[in-house]
């Protein structure tokens, strides 16, 4: 099974290939985390409160949200199978003696594990020295923070994977991009945070699996009490419930797609 | 049916057939209509074997490939490769096989060929010592050598397709299934690849099976060639006894030094006429023939066509068509 390492560490070298995009990403993260900053800042002076959010709470959740839009790629990059089932050329990823979903899964986490240390990290970095953030002040909450990082980057695969899938069938998934791109980001408490919506609201959006992709992670970096348990724990457990289940969901579509669907073209 | 498979039977199918259905007609109004893709194919492929699929476009060569590789169900009949049913075990099979489809890649394109080289021993377990001596001998005869270290976006056509087959080939497969492994490639990386595969099939014994529209590789590769058309087989034999089967006339193409109206010169029929150029179809010795029209007329220049294999499958189609299995020596002046 030394493949789908070997993969991982491939996926990593191909993004670091595109350096200038790196730069360009951060400087990006970090401009678009300072207006949602500005913006929530000005909220919170005349709210100092909302739904157990402070004004610390909510920058910091900006920030954590910055650094990993790019990781968890909710709005994306769609991942290449979407493009490679549109030409046929996944057919060629089919005759490969490994799993569809194991080859692709382990070349995105190379690219999250890139996007993360390269792209996401100075992001962070850059909101801790502009702003005030909540920050972990143990190194063992640190180490959990990792793990929902992991969790949400896993998530963020299959999500995408799912997606992509869906084009054995319907061929072109710009319209499903077109929906999930606009929804998904809402729903991952991207666009605000979910403890800014009425209770019902986020109760519903934190029980899909795009909060797991950020809403999530934050509340665990923050250890919020709204987490599913009132604890971290009850967090990432969340989290790899939704992450087994895509993945185990993804899995059966893939054997069922190659099965009963055609590779297109000569 | 299995009772006749014996161990050195590399490919063996009966009366494989694919159905498609399709969807047509406006929104509300769709009709489903089911289509054969591939009808009632007997083959049987033995090791070592070079064996040429030709067709033309439609026939259902590729939606063959798929079912051989495992990556499209059959819809009748029975296949068996390398002892495995393909679309049931096609992760199993791929291990042991080695495909390559001259109009994709399976190289990454960011990455340096070397990389992508260096994933199939993982991705087929090969041992380190027999994966690096392979890929010495592959980098030697293919030429790798100057551009390994090169991202495969920059490559040359050329260049990637040699990358496409070493990939194909460092796990040693017994099976090398080829879609059109030289298209689009010139005259010396054909040559460069065609002797290859000559060399890979005598010297380790791997059986080959490719589909092409270039003649020069069915006649220098395949010791034998099938062909389908509409679906189903219309020859299966050696190439002379295709020719055999149905005798298309060679072609003498003559240059006047002036337009003339068409030839008509005895042991021959004029089929052509393009300004000074005319197309004349032989009946007879061309010499005699040269000698009757440089009697009449001032030639500029000639050359004689060969029938050549599309010309030679394409009249078996046509008597397919028609019914009558042979001869209809109708010309192809292409």
């Amino acid at each position: 099974m030394r493949v789908y390492p070997a993969v991982y560490i491939r996926g990593l070298r191909r993004y670091s290939t595109y350096r200038a995009a790196t730069i360009a990403g951060i400087l990006t993260n970090s401009v678009f985390g300072c207006i949602n900053a500005a913006v929530l800042i000005a909220l919170f002076s005349v709210r100092p409160e909302i739904n157990g959010y402070d004004m610390g709470d909510a920058v910091t959740q900006v920030f954590v949200c910055q650094a990993l839009i790019a990781t968890v790629a909710v709005m994306g990059p769609p991942l290449d199978l979407g493009e490679r089932v549109r030409t046929g050329a996944v057919g060629v990823d089919l005759l490969r003696p490994v799993s569809l979903m194991g080859w692709w899964l382990a070349e995105d986490l190379g690219r999250a594990t890139f996007s993360l240390v390269f792209r996401g990290t100075p992001t962070f970095l850059v909101g801790t020295v502009l702003f005030d953030l909540v920050l972990p002040k143990t190194l063992g909450h640190w180490a959990l923070v990792l793990v929902s990082c992991a969790l949400a980057a896993v998530i963020g695969f299959a999500l995408r994977y799912l997606y992509e899938l869906a084009g054995f069938w319907i061929l072109d998934t710009r319209g499903i991009w077109a929906i999930v791109g606009m929804l998904g980001p809402v729903a991952a408490g991207m666009l605000l945070p979910l403890a800014l919506y009425p209770p019902a609201v986020s109760g519903v959006l934190r029980a899909l699996p795009w909060a797991s992709t950020i809403q999530i992670p934050a509340e665990i970096l923050l250890g919020k009490e709204s987490l599913p348990g009132g604890s971290i724990a009850g967090g990432l457990a969340l989290q790899a419930g939704w992450a087994l289940g895509l993945l185990l969901l993804g899995a059966w579509i893939t054997s069922v797609a190659t099965r009963k669907v055609v590779v297109q073209g000569g | 049916m299995t009772s006749t498979h014996t161990p050195e039977t590399v490919i063996e199918a009966v009366g494989l057939g694919r159905d498609f259905v399709l969807s047509e007609g406006p929104l509300f109004r769709r009709r489903r209509r089911t289509v054969s893709a591939v009808r009632d194919i007997d083959l049987t492929v033995r090791s070592g074997e070079i064996v040429g699929y030709l067709g033309p476009n439609g026939a259902g060569k590729s939606s063959t490939m798929k079912m051989l590789t495992g990556i499209l169900t059959p819809t009748t009949g029975h296949l068996r490769v390398l002892g495995v049913e393909p679309s049931r075990e096609r992760t199993r099979l791929a291990a042991r096989i080695g495909v390559v489809f001259g109009q994709r890649t399976t190289l990454w394109w960011d990455l340096p060929l070397r990389d992508s080289l260096e994933l199939t021993r993982h991705m087929y377990r090969v041992p380190a010592a027999d994966h690096a001596r392979r890929l010495a001998e592959l980098t030697e005869l293919l030429e790798l050598g100057p551009f390994l270290g090169t991202p495969v976006r920059q490559l040359s056509l050329g260049q990637r397709m040699r990358g496409d087959l070493t990939a194909a080939l460092l796990h040693g497969p017994r099976l090398l299934v080829l879609d059109e492994p030289t298209i689009g490639l010139d005259v010396v990386s054909k040559s460069t690849i065609r002797e290859f595969l000559l060399r890979a099939n005598a010297e380790e014994g791997t059986t080959i099976l490719l589909t092409t529209h270039d003649l020069g590789d069915v006649e220098r590769l395949c010791h034998r060639v099938v062909v389908i058309d509409k679906g189903s087989m219309a020859y299966d034999g050696d190439l002379a006894g295709l020719r055999a089967t149905v005798p298309v006339p060679r072609v003498l193409v003559v240059d006047l030094t002036a337009p003339a109206p068409a030839l008509h010169v005895e042991g021959a029929r004029c089929v052509r006429v393009e300004g000074p150029r005319q197309w004349l179809e032989l009946a007879d010795n061309p010499t005699a023939v040269i000698g009757r029209v440089a009697a009449e007329h001032e030639i500029a220049d000639l050359t004689v066509q060969e029938p050549d294999i599309e010309g030679v499958v394409a009249s078996l189609y046509r008597g397919a068509a028609a019914g009558e299995p042979s001869p209809s020596p109708s010309p192809s002046p292409s």
